[in-house]
């Protein structure tokens, strides 16, 4: 049993068929890679596993329990932490208090009414906060606008803000998407680094193979919302099926 | 100190002194001068800046912080009017259980209305919140006063009558509102040579109130919930991905800042045992929205500035009329003197509208941070060599937030 485990997941858009059975396991601290070229029905399926969309047919169960029907903060809680495409973060509000947001969901829950406390005075998420912003060498920008951040940094801020949450799960939509290629080995490197200090689990959404074959250790290829294999890269990159499908033509 | 920093330890004396030495510092000119007219500092006005600072300040929390900008906050202000005046109708002259029912029945309403509206955000909530609004100003207006059942009293007005029970009133106690015998209305006055100076009972309960919420407001803008706040004004899809529910704390602040609006309600009544429908139509709601945008949305102290600048507008600038007019430029030829007063008549009197519509436009236009934001820059003039902050790297501008949460 995986940790996130995908049954039978249908999903059609009108006369679309966005999802066909799609099934997957992604099995605990592995690094899971989700390819497949555009329109293959990635991100719909990364949709359904944080609850935005809500497949036709079919079950998704994290930890033995079913995310489908719940909110995003519900599926949050659950333990999945996700980052987006573009990275989303509060640009208004300080480094410091982008990271500490995710401290105080993970100990209150989805709403706690603390009007009249003081965020400084709380001792261990502060420490908490600072020891992520540390960790992913953020520490200096602490007080700076996190609109101000260059683009990397941004990266590695949404990335501090997912883990600090300690999720059992991360997901990350084409982490790399827009990247240029110095960017993209930015990103990967990072990655690398968070996978090796950390036991964590990662589902990656990704088009660019490059990023897929330095960080993936399973990798699920899917086309035309339908999974054509999932296996080793090893066995990934010499697979017929996934050539025609796609790196025939893509590269 | 309080539990505040130093900073906004800082604000909130200067903000005490302010208040507290309101009708020394509203009376500048002596009482028989030509700039009298220019004075401030008389009960019924200083009552307005407090309570309407109060409104501002509790719109602030929603407006400010949160970025829901509601069109339907005059509302609350109106139902906190009705619960003070009818508490003292039914009960006593007391301001205190009045004061209490405007708070309560305002936020109750608010649980109400915050609860639909909430629902969705940006211009939709705005319409929303309008929309409600609107009905509950018909509901005063028409609906609710009809010989058989008589709540609001329409037109008129609702007020105290002779005949009312007020079954708590205790013999002897002013038949005013008062708070614990001492007259809303009492007022000491005291004369320095040319000058004269009220103090008013009724502005120092109201000043003490605002302090106290003002103070309240400065907690909340330190605390985890005001971060969150922020954080939906700032990216509320990050927020829901991030373990948050963000229903809740748009209601919580919506509520409050209903409660403030409440609070603000029932002090008006409280000042004057009168409440009236037009005080909940939508040139109400929309004028608070113009105190904190002129002011500064989303900062401390702008919405209390704003409301000031928009009451004195309201009171001081309405009053001027064509004799003041030609009293002033009487040292100028009479063709020159009469060109002078068509231009600035239609910037006066009646006409204060259209002052208040142009200086908007200038704040909006070179100073989006509202007076907050000009006082800031005159500070930074004055100390330019010393700030150089390491943010100014132009490659990373932030671009300014927005006023509404998308």
């Amino acid at each position: 049993m995986g940790i996130l485990e995908v049954k039978n997941v249908n999903k059609r858009f009108g006369g679309l068929q966005a999802l066909g059975n799609v099934n997957l396991s992604v099995q605990e601290n592995t690094v899971h890679a989700i390819i497949g070229p555009n329109g293959a029905g990635k991100s719909t399926l990364l949709n359904c596993l944080v609850g935005k969309l809500i497949p036709d047919t079919g079950s998704v169960m994290f930890d033995g329990q079913s995310v489908l029907g719940r909110k995003p903060h519900e599926i949050n809680q659950m333990g999945i932490s996700r980052v987006f495409q573009t990275p989303e973060i509060f640009g208004d509000l300080t480094v410091m208090e982008n990271v500490l947001i995710p401290c105080f969901a993970r100990r209150d829950g989805a709403f706690r009414m603390h009007a009249f406390e003081s965020v400084q005075h709380e001792k261990s998420l502060n420490e908490q906060a600072e020891e992520i912003l540390v960790d992913m060498n953020m520490i200096e920008k602490r007080d700076m606008h996190a609109a101000s951040l260059s683009r990397g940094d941004k990266r590695r801020l949404e990335m501090a803000m997912c883990l600090v949450q300690q999720p059992r799960l991360l997901l990350l939509d084409e982490p790399t998407a827009g990247m240029a290629r110095a960017d993209t080995n930015n990103t990967i490197e990072l990655l690398k680094e968070i996978k090796e200090k950390r036991d964590i689990t990662m589902a990656i959404i990704e088009h660019d193979m490059h990023v897929v074959f330095s960080l993936a250790e399973r990798i699920t290829v899917l086309a035309q919302g339908t999974p054509l294999v999932e296996d080793t890269p090893e066995n990934i990159k010499g697979h017929p099926k996934v050539q025609e499908a796609y790196l025939g033509q893509a590269h | 100190m309080l539990g505040l920093n130093r900073k906004d330890t800082t604000l909130l004396i200067v903000v005490f002194l302010l208040t507290m030495l309101a009708p020394f510092l509203l009376n500048p000119f002596p009482a028989d001068s030509a700039m009298a007219q220019f004075n401030a500092g008389y009960p019924d006005l200083m009552q307005r800046f407090v309570i309407f600072g109060i409104f501002a300040v509790g719109f602030n929390i929603l407006f400010g912080l949160t970025g829901y900008l509601s069109f339907g906050h005059a509302a609350f202000l109106g139902v906190g009017s009705y619960a003070a005046v009818w508490m003292f109708k039914l009960f006593t002259f007391n301001v205190v259980p009045a004061i209490a029912a405007a708070v309560v029945v305002a936020g109750l309403f608010s649980v109400l209305i915050g609860y639909v509206s909430l629902r969705r955000s940006g211009i939709y909530f705005s319409i929303l919140t309008l929309a409600f609004a609107q009905m509950s100003f018909a509901l005063a207006y028409s609906v609710l006063s009809n010989p058989k059942f008589n709540l609001t009293n329409g037109e008129t007005g609702l007020q105290v009558y002779a005949d009312d029970p007020q079954i708590f009133a205790v013999a002897g106690s002013p038949n005013l509102p008062h708070l614990f015998g001492l007259s809303m209305r009492s007022t000491y006055t005291m004369d320095v040579g040319a000058w004269s100076f009220d103090f008013n009972a009724g502005y120092y309960l109201c000043a003490v109130i605002m302090l106290v919420v003002f103070y309240l407001s400065v907690r909340l803008f330190r605390s985890p919930f005001g971060m969150m706040l922020r954080a939906i004004k700032s990216n509320q899809q990050r927020l829901n991905y991030t373990g948050l529910n963000s229903r809740p704390y748009t209601l919580a602040a919506f509520v409050i800042s209903g409660m403030y609006a409440g609070l603000a309600g029932g002090l008006l009544a409280a000042m004057d045992p009168l409440a009236g429908a037009e005080r909940m139509q939508w040139t109400a709601s929309g004028e608070v929205v113009l105190m904190t945008i002129l002011g500064g949305a989303g900062t401390l102290i702008g919405p209390v500035l704003g409301a000031g600048f928009i009451k004195y507008f309201e009171n001081i600038f309405s009053k001027i009329n064509d004799n003041v007019l030609h009293s002033w430029f009487a040292f100028l030829p009479d063709g020159m003197e009469d060109f002078m007063v068509t231009i600035i008549h239609p910037f006066v009197g009646k006409g204060w509208h259209l002052t208040l519509g142009l200086l908007f436009m200038l704040v909006v236009i070179f100073l989006p941070g509202g007076l907050v934001e000009g006082g800031q820059r005159i500070a930074r003039l004055f100390k330019r060599n010393t700030t150089q902050t390491p943010g100014n790297d132009p490659e990373h501008h932030p671009k300014p937030s927005p006023h509404v949460a998308e």
